[in-house]
Order: C-alpha cells, then sequence, then structure tokens
C-alpha cells in the first residue's frame, strides 16, 4: 500500500465507517419493524399461538426441523407444515395422531421422539404452526414440501 | 515460564487447554450426528439428534470463546507491554465459565430439554429453544457476567499500557461481542421479530465483531512470525476489518430475506453479500504477502502455516462458500438446504477454529516454557494434524455441497406435487452423507494427530536452521 495512505487515514474510515453503516442498520430496522406488523398479522397471534410457540421451544424442535428456513437439517421443514398437511380441513386431526404416534420406531429410519404433549397442548403448537404458515415471508419456500 | 515476556500471560494456558478439550467433544458428536443422518435410529433413544446437536453447537461456541479468552489473556499483555490487571480475576473467571459451560452440556446430555427448561425457570423468562442460543438462561446470565469480568480486566490493562491497534481492534470486538450477546434475552411471542432480532447475535457475531478478533489475532500472530513493520501490518488491519465491517452490518439483510420484512432487504442483502468475501480475499493477499516479505525465519513454522490456512481457509468458507447462496434469487432456493451447512462448516472452520489454533500454535511453547517452537518432530506431527484436518474439512464440505444441490434439484425446483418430499430426497442423498462421515472420521484423525503433537519431543526446543 503507498505512503500517502496512512495508518491513520485506514483507522478513521474503519471507525467512521462502522459507525456510519450500523446508524444506516438501526434506520432500516426502525422501519423494518414499523411495516412487519401488515406481514406478520401479529392481530390473530392469540394466547394459544403464544404457548405454542413456548413448547416449540421447551422441546428444542429446531434441534432437527427448520422453521422458515432457519434451524437443524434433519427433519423437514415447518413454516408451512399446517398447508402442506391438510390446512384447515386436515391438518390438526392429523398432527395430534402424528405426535402421538411418535415414535414411529421403523428400523434405520430418523426418529421423532416422543414429547408426550396433552391434547391442550397439541392444540396450541398446531395453533402456533398455523399462525406461522399465513405470515407473508416473500412467497418462500419455493413449493409445498419446503 | 521464563519463555514468556510477561508472567501474567501464563493465565493463557488453562483457556487453551480446556478450548481443545471441548474441540474434541465438538468433533465426537458432529460424528454422532453424521451417522444418524443416515442410520437413523443410532442411539435415538440414548442421544437424540436435537441433543447431539445442540452439543455440537454449543460445544463449538464455547471452545471457539475459550479460545477468544485465552488468546485476548495473552496478547494484551505484550502488545499494552504491562502485567495483566488481574490474573487472579482471569482464573476465577475460566473456573466460573468452565463450570457452567460443563453444567450445561451435561444437562442437555443428562435430562430431556423441557425438563432443563423448567428446572431452569425458563418460564420466568423465556430465552431458551433457539437455535445456537439453547443455553439456560441462567447460563446466558453466567456467560454475561464472565464477559463483562473478562472485559474489565484487559480494559484496565489496556488503559494502563500501550493502546496498540491490535488491542483497540480486539477491544473492539470483544465489547461488540459482549454487547450483541444481550439481544439474546430478547424472546418476543411474534416469531418474525424473534428471528429478526435472533440474527443481531448469529449474524452480527460471526460476520461482524468475530472478524475483528480474528483479523487482531492474525495480525498479532503475523508480526510474530514474520517480523515485518508493525506500522505495515497494522494499516492492512485497519483496512481489512473496515471492509469486514461496512460489508458485513448491512450483509446482515441476506438473512431477512424470508421473515416478513419488506423486499428491499433482498436488494441491500444481495449487494453487501457481494462485498463481503473482500476483506477475506485482502485477508489471503495480506497474510501471504507478510510471510513472503519476513525479516526472519521464525523457528516455528507450524504456526506460519497455520496464519496462512486460516486466511485462505477463512476466503474459502466464509468468502466464497457463503457467496454462493447469498444472492436473493439463489438463496430462494438454498436457504434451509444442505448448502448452509456445507458453508457453516468450512466457513466455522476456516475463519474461528484455525485463528484459534493459530495462537495456540504460536503461544504454547511460550506457555510450556519450550522456547519460540516445538521440536521439529513435534512441528511436524502438527503439521500432519493441520493438513488432514483441512483436507477433511474441505472434503466434508464438497460432500455437503452435493447433497444441498441435489437436494435443491429434487425437492426445491419442481412444482408442487412433483417435487419429492424432504424424507424422500434425504434418502436419495445418502451416498454423500456417507461420504461427508468418512471425511469427518480423517478430521478426527486430524485433531488426534494435532493433540498428539503436544506430547512429542518433550522440552527440546526447534533450532532455526
Amino acid at each position: 500500500m503507498s505512503e500517502s495512505f496512512t495508518k491513520g487515514m485506514a483507522r478513521n474510515i474503519y471507525y467512521g465507517g462502522s459507525v456510519f453503516f450500523l446508524l444506516i442498520f438501526l434506520g432500516l430496522t426502525f422501519h423494518t419493524t414499523k411495516e412487519m406488523p401488515q406481514r406478520d398479522h401479529r392481530e390473530n397471534l392469540t394466547e394459544s399461538v403464544a404457548r405454542g410457540k413456548a413448547l416449540w421451544e421447551d422441546n428444542n424442535c429446531i434441534g432437527c426441523h427448520t422453521l422458515l428456513g432457519e434451524g437443524a437439517y434433519f427433519a423437514p421443514e415447518l413454516g408451512n407444515v399446517y398447508t402442506r398437511r391438510g390446512g384447515d380441513g386436515g391438518f390438526k386431526a392429523f398432527f395430534n395422531g402424528w405426535m402421538k404416534s411418535q415414535p414411529l420406531n421403523i428400523p434405520g429410519r430418523r426418529q421423532m421422539p416422543n414429547f408426550h404433549l396433552n391434547d391442550q397442548e397439541i392444540d396450541d403448537l398446531a395453533e402456533f404452526l398455523k399462525w406461522t404458515s399465513e405470515m407473508d415471508v416473500n412467497n418462500w419456500p419455493p413449493n409445498i414440501e419446503g | 515460564m521464563s519463555t514468556l515476556k510477561f508472567q501474567s500471560q501464563a493465565v493463557a494456558k488453562p483457556y487453551f487447554a480446556f478450548a481443545l478439550i471441548l474441540f474434541v467433544g465438538q468433533i465426537l458428536f458432529g460424528l454422532i450426528m453424521g451417522l444418524q443422518y443416515v442410520v437413523g435410529d443410532f442411539l435415538a433413544g440414548a442421544i437424540p439428534f436435537n441433543v447431539a446437536r445442540m452439543v455440537h453447537t454449543n460445544l463449538l461456541i464455547v471452545w471457539l470463546l475459550f479460545g477468544f479468552m485465552g488468546s485476548a489473556y495473552y496478547l494484551v499483555p505484550e502488545e499494552a507491554d504491562t502485567e495483566l490487571w488481574s490474573p487472579k480475576l482471569a482464573i476465577i473467571l475460566f473456573w466460573v465459565f468452565a463450570a457452567a459451560g460443563t453444567a450445561t452440556i451435561l444437562g442437555y446430555l443428562l435430562v430431556p430439554y423441557s425438563t432443563l427448561a423448567e428446572f431452569t425457570f425458563n418460564e420466568l423468562w423465556p430465552t431458551m429453544g433457539r437455535e445456537f442460543l439453547e443455553q439456560p438462561t441462567i447460563t446466558k446470565i453466567g456467560i454475561v457476567v464472565v464477559a463483562l469480568g473478562f472485559l474489565l480486566n484487559l480494559g484496565m490493562t489496556i488503559l494502563k499500557g500501550r493502546k496498540t491497534a491490535i488491542n483497540m481492534v480486539l477491544m473492539t470486538g470483544l465489547i461488540g461481542l459482549a454487547v450483541f450477546f444481550l439481544f439474546a434475552f430478547y424472546n418476543p411471542e411474534n416469531l418474525a421479530l424473534d428471528k429478526y432480532f435472533w440474527w443481531f447475535v448469529v449474524h452480527l457475531w460471526v460476520e461482524g465483531v468475530w472478524e475483528l478478533i480474528m483479523g487482531a489475532i492474525l495480525a498479532y500472530v503475523l508480526i510474530k512470525v514474520t517480523g515485518v513493520d508493525r506500522e505495515v501490518i497494522e494499516k492492512w488491519l485497519y483496512v481489512i476489518i473496515a471492509m469486514a465491517l461496512i460489508s458485513g452490518i448491512l450483509g446482515t439483510g441476506h438473512h431477512f430475506y424470508w421473515l416478513t420484512t419488506p423486499e428491499y432487504w433482498q436488494w441491500i442483502g444481495s449487494i453487501f453479500s457481494a462485498i463481503e468475501p473482500l476483506p477475506f480475499f485482502a485477508m489471503v493477499l495480506y497474510a501471504f504477502n507478510m510471510v513472503n516479505r519476513r525479516r526472519r525465519e521464525h523457528p516455528n513454522k507450524a504456526a506460519t502455516l497455520w496464519a496462512l490456512g486460516t486466511s485462505v481457509m477463512a476466503f474459502l468458507g466464509a468468502g466464497v462458500w457463503g457467496f454462493l447462496h447469498t444472492l436473493a434469487p439463489v438463496n430462494y432456493y438454498t436457504h434451509g438446504s444442505q448448502i448452509t451447512a456445507a458453508h457453516g462448516h468450512m466457513a466455522f472452520y476456516g475463519a474461528y477454529a484455525m485463528i484459534v489454533m493459530t495462537i495456540i500454535s504460536y503461544a504454547m511453547p511460550k506457555l510450556r516454557g519450550i522456547g519460540e517452537a516445538n521440536s521439529n518432530k513435534a512441528q511436524v506431527c502438527e503439521m500432519w494434524g493441520f493438513w488432514l484436518m483441512t483436507v477433511a474439512m474441505v472434503f466434508i464440505t464438497l460432500f455437503l455441497t452435493g447433497a444441498g444441490i441435489l437436494q435443491v434439484w429434487l425437492q426445491r425446483l419442481p412444482e408442487s406435487g412433483e417435487a419429492l418430499s424432504f424424507m424422500a430426497t434425504q434418502d436419495k442423498l445418502a451416498l454423500f452423507y456417507w461420504m461427508r462421515e468418512v471425511s469427518g472420521v480423517i478430521f478426527l484423525i486430524g485433531l488426534l494427530a494435532y493433540l498428539a503433537s503436544f506430547f512429542i519431543g518433550g522440552k527440546e526446543a526447534a533450532k532455526v536452521s
């Protein structure tokens, strides 16, 4: 690097540039959080959905599944599982049966543990997954398989 | 300990040793998970996949934090040209952190996660159950306490001593690490908001402030092993980390594409992410340039190899493999696929595992009272470890990338109705997963060779030829 470009100039670019872009980032974050209510449908966020999210976290579901593409890649994406597995017509019945039949104990197949949830808890979890599936996330995932 | 410039640098040694022990644990659990990918019911009752994964990723984070702390305790006194403010505090915090970390890992392994959540009163302040932030809230508070004590210790040391560029960059990186971790305590009921701010920890750590820590450690080791003028190295350091933050902060946008956020993030995220490989490329040029201009033949050839290796692997893993799927139209198909896993593996190994091993390689001979470098025999063994681990990681990345491309092809690209389901796709990827597992075993062999180098050649120091 040329001698006319001094260490002091490099240092100023570091501190000045970082602060500048951090401020832009914070400004955009402020704007984004103002816009998000129109897309995340938080008006539908009931106590049941909130309990469902707590169950999702307390059982570390993210340790195998992805949710909106984040998490582990060992088990299916669940951000759209509500629509994939029956939607309004059949999801809750499917989900209740699915949770109670775990583990499937098919030799060699990946096993989902049984978390021993009661009917109320399974319903809360279903409500959480339903609410999640209704968020407007720019049309991700590309197809129903997630 | 006569080879240390400042006696208090010795506190780095337990940090490094414990980091390496945790590293072994991380790899063992990685192998268990890798096998569960193809033999689904392997240890399914004893160690379910989600537990193995939590242990694998949490051990990674914790061993790197131990490594960063050890690095800071080693290099800050020398850079500041004064003894550490309080070596006693450093040792106390070591035991606090080691005990809390061990208890947390045992908690993951011994009781169901929901029981752990109950025991630690997660319902009072729910923070658990989010990827990488699975630690019980009490552990998170412990981490904050340890971080504050650590920063106090370093801050006081630097205040009474020399304020070099390396010290300042390291400190801004470590302060950023502590500040952004505070977002781990924010867990709203709204999933979209939860995920948005979750990235304030995850992205702004690994694609932000951790890069400052990496840059500072690399600059320090390069000054030591090359003897190149500090002014030159520090100027490069500032330029590189400036690029890293300028691209990395708004580059967070590449995680906001599919999170109920405005579509402008797809443009901002794509543009700034495209710049993110540049600082890593600059780091490669810088490391090789400094080594070529070296003014002395340092007897520790292994440390030089690690320094060059980390720059190359960080560029490939974080830079190239990150860029591969960071543009919004590409990410639409690759998000959350095995491509993400491929990138994650090489980026973490190249940028952060290797930088910690770089400074361990440089500092350990001095910490153990051997001298500037281990015996040639020990260094040869260490370099075997370097190559086995690094080549194995290249193959792990390539196999996971292959798996990811096939996964996108079968599961994501076809229309609904024609696409294979997730589990049906996974069956088709089995061969890639088996080859990944074999590469993982070779990685473990490399790690064992690396560890064996600490026990070879005794206290005999290398001579400059």
